[in-house]
């Protein structure tokens, strides 16, 4: 018998699965279960877009595209970039399209950082940075965000963390889970910190457009960020597009041929229909973008209302899809509140814990749905709070 | 559409306070909003979306085509009024195409429901014909997926 143990990569052994997978698994066990729990889009992807997709694949356009994703998708993001956020990237070598904003998160980390160098991730955040930089033998440094801070990086919490080993930081904004935002005032902050070093942002934009009370602003439009900065940002979350699997980095030229080096042998190109209909996503698609914010919007304020008159004290987030209440006056830690709320009220949402250890205390809950759905929702976790009391 | 009204639309049970905080407005401001959809007829009613035949096996409704001859002076109107005076009947509208009327009638059975037509209907001074169209099954109601609604399919 083959000893699998002694098969398996020690690194890949040493990664710990997703926190968000652990309670989908048991929430799919039992019957009757509500969730607030996914982090994607309730909404389809847009009628002209599906069309868009299907109609290249009637036309037999099936071919793989050029490892960078088709020029005229680049050229459409590069203008989209310019339109939406004020950067400008040349399509020729600064664009280049992935698979979903995670192999483009995946293809910077990889292509900047060698073993043994830090990466600075603030937290809580998106599960993916950590066990990405374990997998290339880095080393990953957590740098805790805080409620009172609107969980946004500080420029004193990033000086504290940098070392003459910090390569890479991560910039998750606006964040899942806890839906904080860094405004150009905060930006120009870090900015001043990093003008300084040779330390790449990688900045995660993938819930931009998704911003309230205001529009998105990326660091790369602050003054002599751009030549350090990679852009990452995808096409699932603003045009509820996260089946086709379509995201995109911008970013200066040396640092994208090579992460286009490893995407040409590791995946070739993205799907080629997708990238068809991301062509018309970004021609006509401002308008349902608009339209979903929206949505998102009405209900981002009525969820934060009925979880603060539920005694659970919720920061207002100002982008994402998210709210991160914290459920420390309940007296019970993250897992324990989802685990309890789940099996006795059969209601689904994510511990804190599943986003960084600073999770601890808070959990986070999606309004990624109805607004019926959510008032069910509610009400079910005010009835599950009443038997705590 | 006003969002106050297609919040309304989706969810008439949403209290002012509720409608006030997602549009971000006061709640005496949804209220007055609210007097003043309600006084210009815009807004006429509240009522629930109910699944009938699930609630009551002995429910059918149908849909009349009627073809009627309009009066000189009252056009359409003084039939359309006429039908519409009846118990029986849910709603009536006028069409444009290939009839005049479209009337919308329930009944316990299909037998009423045809009694009904060739009584009440039919035999109406200015009504040409009728065409009787029983409703079978229901998949959406007022923008809500019934009983074959799709499922959430997300699990991430």
């Amino acid at each position: 018998m083959i000893d699998y143990e002694n098969m398996l990569s020690s690194k890949t052994k040493l990664i710990k699965p997703s926190g968000i997978r652990k309670f989908f698994d048991i929430a799919n066990e039992l019957d009757g279960v509500i969730s607030l729990g996914v982090g994607e889009p309730d909404f389809k992807t847009p009628f002209a877009i599906r069309e868009e997709g299907i109609r290249t694949l009637e036309n037999g356009k099936t071919w793989y595209s050029a490892n960078a994703g088709l020029m005229e998708l680049r050229t459409e993001i590069s203008r989209y970039l310019e339109r939406r956020f004020d950067i400008s990237y040349n399509p020729k070598d600064e664009v280049l399209v992935t698979v979903g904003g995670s192999e483009a998160i995946d293809l910077c980390l990889r292509a900047l950082v060698n073993p043994g160098e830090e990466v600075l991730i603030p937290e809580p955040s998106f599960v993916c940075y950590t066990p990405l930089v374990e997998l290339i033998g880095a080393v990953p440094v957590p740098i805790e965000t805080k409620a009172e801070n609107q969980f946004r990086l500080t420029k004193q919490d990033l000086l504290d963390k940098i070392t003459d080993k910090t390569k890479v930081l991560v910039l998750p904004y606006p964040n899942n889970p806890t839906g904080g935002v860094m405004r150009r005032e905060h930006l120009e902050e870090i900015a001043e910190v990093l003008r300084e070093r040779d330390i790449v942002v990688m900045s995660d934009e993938i819930y931009a457009e998704l911003t309230y009370n205001g529009k998105h602003t990326s660091i790369a439009s602050i003054d002599g960020m751009k030549e350090r900065t990679v852009v990452v940002n995808g096409f699932s979350k603003a045009y509820a597009m996260t089946g086709w699997r379509l995201g995109y980095a911008a970013g200066p030229a040396p640092i994208l041929k090579q992460m286009t080096k490893i995407h040409q042998f590791a995946i070739m190109c993205a799907p080629t229909t997708s990238q068809y209909a991301a062509v018309e996503a970004l021609r006509n698609g401002d308008e349902s973008i608009e339209r979903m914010a929206n949505e998102y919007n009405m209900r981002r304020r009525l969820i934060v209302s009925e979880f603060n008159r539920l005694g659970l004290d919720t920061f207002e987030p100002e982008g994402a899809f998210y709210i991160f209440p914290c459920i420390k006056s309940t007296g019970l830690s993250s897992e324990e509140f989802c685990e309890r709320l789940l099996f006795s009220q059969k209601v689904a949402v994510v511990p804190g814990t599943a986003f960084g250890e600073s999770g601890e205390g808070f959990i986070r809950v999606s309004y990624s749905y109805s607004v019926t759905h959510i008032l069910e929702a509610v009400e079910r976790i005010r009835r599950f709070l009443d038997t705590l009391s | 559409m006003n969002q106050l009204i297609s919040l309304l639309e989706e969810n008439s049970r949403l209290t002012n306070a509720q409608l006030a905080v997602m549009l971000d407005i006061s709640e005496e401001e949804v209220a007055e909003q609210i007097r003043q959809y309600e006084s210009d007829g815009i807004l006429i009613g509240y009522t629930a979306v109910i699944d009938k035949e699930r609630l009551d096996k002995e429910y059918v409704e149908a849909y009349i085509e009627l073809k009627v001859t309009p009066k000189r002076d009252h056009g359409f109107d003084e039939i359309a009024v006429k039908v519409a005076a009846y118990d029986e009947v849910k709603d009536v509208y006028l069409m444009s195409g290939g009839y005049d009327l479209i009337v919308v009638v329930t009944g316990t059975n299909f037998k009423d429901i045809a009694m009904f037509v060739a009584r009440r209907l039919s035999t109406l001074d200015s009504v040409e014909s009728t065409a009787t169209h029983f409703l079978l099954k229901r998949y959406k109601e007022h923008g809500v997926l019934l009983d074959t609604a799709e499922k959430d399919e997300r699990s991430v």
